[in-house]
C-alpha cells in the first residue's frame, strides 16, 4: 500500500436495471433475475433499454439538455452521478483540478433526415449534388455538436465544472481500458490527484446497431445469456444503453478529505491481439499472467460481448484457468461499447466493497462463488478488436 | 553533456524524426518550401460539387491515391504517410517501430457513398430498416471498418509494428497537441522510451463543410481562394476547413542519444485546461487559454520571458483569433508586440485533428532553419490585436524556443513548449 495508489472514490452507473451502484447491488445480487428487453423496437434485434430518466437530476439547465442528444446527456448524466457519489460535485476547488479520460464513439445522426436523402437518392443519379440540398437545408446546427466525440466530455465540463483537463480516447471497448488505464498511470506518477474516467453508449438509434451489423455481429432471434449465443442466428452481440464513470483517486488525496473508499485499482493491462492470426487465445493468457492474480478462488466480472469469436476465446482462456469464477454481466445489461471497461470496473469494485459476491449470470455455464472477496478481476475483451483487464483489490 | 532529466526529474523527451502533409504537398521538404515562400495550399474544392454551399474553397489534399476514397481511408494514408517519414528520419525499422501509438484522428462515420450503395442494392423497406438487412449480408469487412473508431489505429499499429493497445484519441482542434502530449507523458513515465505520434485529418467532406458552415465557422471568401485564411486580420471571417498529417518520432534523450540519433528538437512542457463556457465558443476572459499557456510553461520549467516564437492557433476566425491576443498578451504582457506570433493556417487552412501535430512539426523545423515562416494575407491588420504576426515574408531568426498553441471546440485547449537543444 502506498500514498499514490489508486483508488475508486466514485461510482455512476446507468443501465436497464436502473441507476447508481446500490440499485445495481440489489438488482445484481437478487438470483434468476431477468434482464430488461425490447424485442420489438428494433426487430430483429433485441437490446436492453435505458430506464427511466429524470435529466434534471444531474443536467440543471433545460438550456444544456436542449444541446445534447440521449448519448451525451446519458454520459453526463452518469458523470453527475460518479461525482456525487465521490463528493466531488459543487466542490468548485476539485473540479477545477479534476483530470477527465472519456471513452466515446458518436453521437446520434438525424434519422429522418438520412432517410429522407437515402429515399430520394432511389430517383437522382446526382447524389453528391442531393446531399448538399439536403444537409444545407435540413440539418440542425446543434446537432453536429451532439455527434462529436469529444463533446461528451466538453458537455460535462460545461455542467459539472471538470476542468484540470479533458482528454476522449475512442476505440470501442479499447478506449474505455486505455481510459482507465492512463488516468491510474497518471495518478501511480503524481500527475493527477483525482480523474474522472468513463463511457457511456446509447444503443437506441438505427446507426449505433448499423455500426456492428455492418460485419455481422448482433444476435438475432430469441434473447440469450452472453456465453449461450455461440451458432444461434446473428453474431451474437445484443446490446444494451448505459454507462459507466468512476472517480479514481490518489489514496492520500482521498484519505486527506476523508471519503469513503470503494476498492483499490490494482494492474491494468491492454494488449492488441493480432486476431486474424487466432493470436487472441493467446493475448489473453498472456494479459492474466501480467495481472499478477492471487492465488485461489478469483471472481471475475467479465465484459464479454456475445460476439462469437471473442467470447469463445474467452470461454476457452477462463476454462484453463479454474480458479477464476466468471460473471458475464452483459447478459443482464447489453454490451455498452466503450463503457464496458469502466462497467466492469465498478462492479468489481461493489463486490470487494461489500465483501460479496454476485450468483450466477447465467446458471449452464457460471459456476457458484462463495466466500469475500478480496480481489475482483475485471475483463474487457473486444466484440472485434483490443483487449485489456484490471484487479481491483480491497482498499 | 545535456542532461538527460528535466527540472522535476523525469525523463527529457527529444524528437527524432518529423514527418508532414498539408495541402502543400507531401513531406518536409516540399512544405517548408513553400511554408516558407508564403504561398498557400488553400484552393477550389473539386472532390465534391459545390451546388448550394456558401464555402466552396478548402485545403483538402487532393493528391494522394486514396484521396477520393472517404475519410476513413483518406485519414489512413495520411498518418501512414507522415509517419513513415518521421520512422525513416528516426533511422528506426519502420515495420518494428517497438513503442506505443498515438493516434489524434476525427470521429468516424459512415460515408455517404457507402450509404447510398448499401441501400441502392435493395428495394425492400425503406431507411435504417433497409440499410440493416442490406449490412448483415455484407460478406466483406471492409465497410465495417470504416465504422470503427478504432480501426485506422489497429492498421497504423500493424504497419508499424508498434506496441500494445494503440490510442486513438480526439480533442477537437488540440487533438494533434494532445498526441503528443500522450508521447511525451508515456515517455516520462517510464514506460516506454519511445513513442510515435500521429494527428491526420482527411475528413473534409460534404457534410463536414456544411456542418461548420452550419455553426458560421468557415470563411466565405471564395473568389481568392489563397486570400480566405487570413489570421489576425480585420477582414478575417472565418477558417478554412483543410487536412492533413504530422507525425513526431518521440524518445527519451538518453535512448536517443545511445544510439547515436539526431536530436531535432525537445519537448519541453505541456500543458492543458478545459473551458466550461460554451461549446463552440471560448470563455469571454481567455481564461482557460491562459492557464493552459502557463501550464505548458511551468511543465517545462521555464518562465515567460524564455519563449522566443509563437506558433499561434491563429484559425482566422473572428473569436478565436481575439481570445488567443488576449491571452497571449496576459501570459506575456507589454514583450508581446515585439515577439513573433504566426500561423501556419494562414497557408495551410485548419488541419483540424491533425493541426497540432502539423503545427508542432513546423515549429520544430522553425527552429532547425533559424526561419519563421510568414502569417500571409496580413493586408488588413485589426487593431485590436496588435501582435508581430510575421506579415507575409518569412523571417531569418535564430529561434531556440517556441510555443505552439491549440484551442478547440469542445473546450480543451492544449500548448506545447518546444526547444531547439536539449539544457
Amino acid at each position: 500500500m502506498s500514498s499514490h495508489d489508486v483508488v475508486i472514490t466514485g461510482i455512476g452507473l446507468v443501465s436497464s436495471l436502473g441507476e447508481g451502484p446500490d440499485a445495481h447491488w440489489q438488482k445484481l445480487t437478487r438470483p434468476g433475475l431477468e434482464p430488461v428487453l425490447e424485442a420489438e423496437r428494433f426487430a430483429p434485434y433485441t437490446i436492453h433499454p435505458l430506464p427511466e430518466i429524470d435529466w434534471n437530476l444531474q443536467i440543471a439547465k433545460r438550456g444544456d439538455q436542449r444541446q445534447m442528444e440521449t448519448w451525451q446527456r446519458l454520459g453526463t448524466y452518469t458523470a453527475g452521478l460518479a461525482l456525487d457519489d465521490a463528493g466531488i460535485k459543487g466542490d468548485d476547488e476539485l473540479c477545477t483540478t479534476m483530470d477527465m479520460v472519456v471513452a466515446a464513439g458518436g453521437g446520434e445522426r438525424d434519422e429522418a433526415v438520412d432517410a429522407a436523402i437515402l429515399a430520394a437518392s432511389e430517383s437522382r443519379n446526382d447524389r453528391d449534388v442531393l446531399l448538399n440540398e439536403k444537409l444545407t437545408t435540413e440539418l440542425r446546427p446543434t446537432l453536429f455538436l451532439a455527434q462529436l466525440s469529444n463533446l461528451l466530455a466538453g458537455n460535462i465540463s460545461i455542467v459539472h465544472k471538470v476542468t484540470g483537463s479533458s482528454r476522449t480516447f475512442m476505440g470501442e471497448e479499447g478506449a474505455g481500458v486505455s481510459a482507465v488505464e492512463t488516468a491510474a498511470a497518471r495518478i501511480r506518477s503524481g500527475q493527477s490527484t483525482h480523474v474522472l474516467v468513463g463511457g457511456a453508449f446509447q444503443t437506441e438509434h438505427s446507426d449505433m446497431l448499423l455500426g456492428y451489423e455492418l460485419a455481422g455481429y448482433l444476435h438475432r432471434g430469441p434473447w440469450k445469456p452472453v456465453w449461450q449465443r455461440q451458432g444461434a442466428e446473428g453474431g451474437g452481440v445484443v446490446t444494451g444503453s448505459g454507462g459507466a464513470f468512476l472517480v479514481l483517486e490518489q489514496r492520500e488525496h482521498a484519505q486527506n478529505r476523508g471519503r469513503k473508499i470503494y476498492a483499490e485499482l490494482g494492474p491494468v493491462v491492454s494488449g492488441r491481439a493480432r486476431r486474424r492470426r487466432g493470436e487472441l487465445d493467446a493475448e489473453i493468457a498472456t494479459l492474466l499472467k501480467q495481472a499478477a492474480l492471487p492465488d485461489g478462488d478469483l471472481l471475475t466480472i467479465s465484459a464479454a460481448s456475445g460476439a462469437h469469436a471473442a467470447t469463445a476465446a474467452e470461454k476457452v482462456v477462463l476454462d484453463e484457468n479454474p480458479a477464476l469464477a466468471v460473471r458475464a454481466f452483459s447478459t443482464l445489461t447489453g454490451h455498452m461499447k466503450e463503457a464496458q471497461f469502466p462497467f466492469a470496473v465498478a462492479l468489481a469494485a461493489m463486490a470487494v466493497d461489500r465483501r460479496a459476491g454476485y450468483p450466477v449470470f447465467d446458471a449452464t455455464v457460471e459456476r457458484q462463488f462463495e466466500g469475500a472477496p478480496n480481489s475482483v478481476l475485471a475483463t474487457a475483451i473486444g466484440y472485434h478488436q483490443f483487449e485489456g483487464l484490471g484487479l481491483i483489490r480491497a482498499a | 553533456m545535456a542532461n538527460l532529466r528535466d527540472h522535476m526529474g523525469r525523463p527529457i523527451v527529444a524528437v527524432t524524426g518529423i514527418g508532414v502533409v498539408t495541402s502543400l504537398g507531401v513531406g518536409k521538404k516540399d512544405n517548408w518550401a513553400a511554408l516558407t515562400s508564403g504561398k498557400s495550399g488553400i484552393h477550389p474544392i473539386t472532390r465534391f460539387p459545390v451546388d448550394q454551399l456558401n464555402t466552396r474553397i478548402s485545403g483538402m489534399v487532393d493528391f494522394l491515391p486514396s484521396s477520393s476514397k472517404g475519410a476513413s481511408h483518406l485519414t489512413y494514408e495520411l498518418a501512414e504517410t507522415a509517419a513513415q517519414e518521421a520512422v525513416s528520419e528516426a533511422g528506426l525499422d519502420s515495420g518494428d517501430f517497438g513503442g506505443p501509438l498515438f493516434l489524434a484522428s476525427p470521429p468516424v462515420e459512415l460515408d455517404w457513398a457507402d450509404r447510398f450503395s448499401l441501400y441502392n442494392s435493395d428495394k425492400q423497406d425503406t431507411g435504417a430498416e433497409r440499410l440493416l438487412r442490406v449490412a448483415r449480408g455484407l460478406k466483406e469487412l471492409d465497410v465495417f471498418e470504416t465504422t470503427q473508431f478504432g480501426s485506422i489505429a489497429d492498421r497504423l499499429a500493424d504497419r508499424f509494428g508498434t506496441r500494445g493497445l494503440p490510442i486513438t484519441l480526439s480533442t477537437a482542434c488540440a487533438s494533434g497537441a494532445t498526441a503528443i502530449q500522450l508521447g511525451v507523458e508515456a515517455i516520462r513515465r517510464g514506460e516506454c522510451d519511445k513513442a510515435l505520434s500521429i494527428g491526420a485529418d482527411g475528413s473534409a467532406t460534404a457534410e463536414a463543410l456544411i456542418r461548420f458552415s452550419l455553426l458560421s465557422a468557415l470563411s466565405t471568401h471564395n473568389d481568392i481562394p489563397e486570400k480566405a485564411s487570413k489570421p489576425f486580420s480585420r477582414d478575417r471571417d472565418g477558417f478554412v476547413l483543410a487536412e492533413g498529417s504530422g507525425a513526431l518520432v518521440l524518445e527519451s534523450l538518453e535512448a536517443a542519444l545511445a544510439r547515436g540519433a539526431t536530436i531535432l528538437g525537445v519537448i519541453r512542457g505541456c500543458g492543458e485546461k478545459a473551458d466550461d463556457f460554451h461549446r463552440t465558443r471560448s470563455k469571454p476572459d481567455a481564461s482557460p487559454a491562459i492557464a493552459a499557456v502557463r501550464a505548458a510553461l511551468a511543465d517545462a520549467g521555464m518562465s515567460e520571458d524564455e519563449i522566443e516564437y509563437v506558433n499561434a492557433h491563429g484559425t482566422s476566425t473572428p473569436e478565436n483569433d481575439k481570445m488567443e491576443h488576449l491571452s497571449l498578451s496576459t501570459v506575456f504582457g507589454e514583450r508581446i508586440g515585439s515577439m513573433p506570433v504566426s500561423s501556419n493556417k494562414s497557408m495551410i487552412g485548419h488541419t483540424l485533428s491533425a493541426a497540432g501535430a502539423v503545427e508542432a512539426a513546423f515549429s520544430l523545423m522553425t527552429m532547425r532553419e533559424s526561419v519563421i515562416p510568414p502569417t500571409i494575407n496580413y493586408d488588413n491588420p485589426d487593431p485590436a490585436i496588435v501582435l508581430d504576426v510575421v506579415p507575409n515574408k518569412k523571417r531569418n531568426a535564430e529561434v531556440g524556443t517556441v510555443l505552439s498553441n491549440s484551442f478547440g471546440f469542445g473546450g480543451q485547449n492544449t500548448c506545447l513548449v518546444m526547444a531547439r537543444e536539449p539544457v
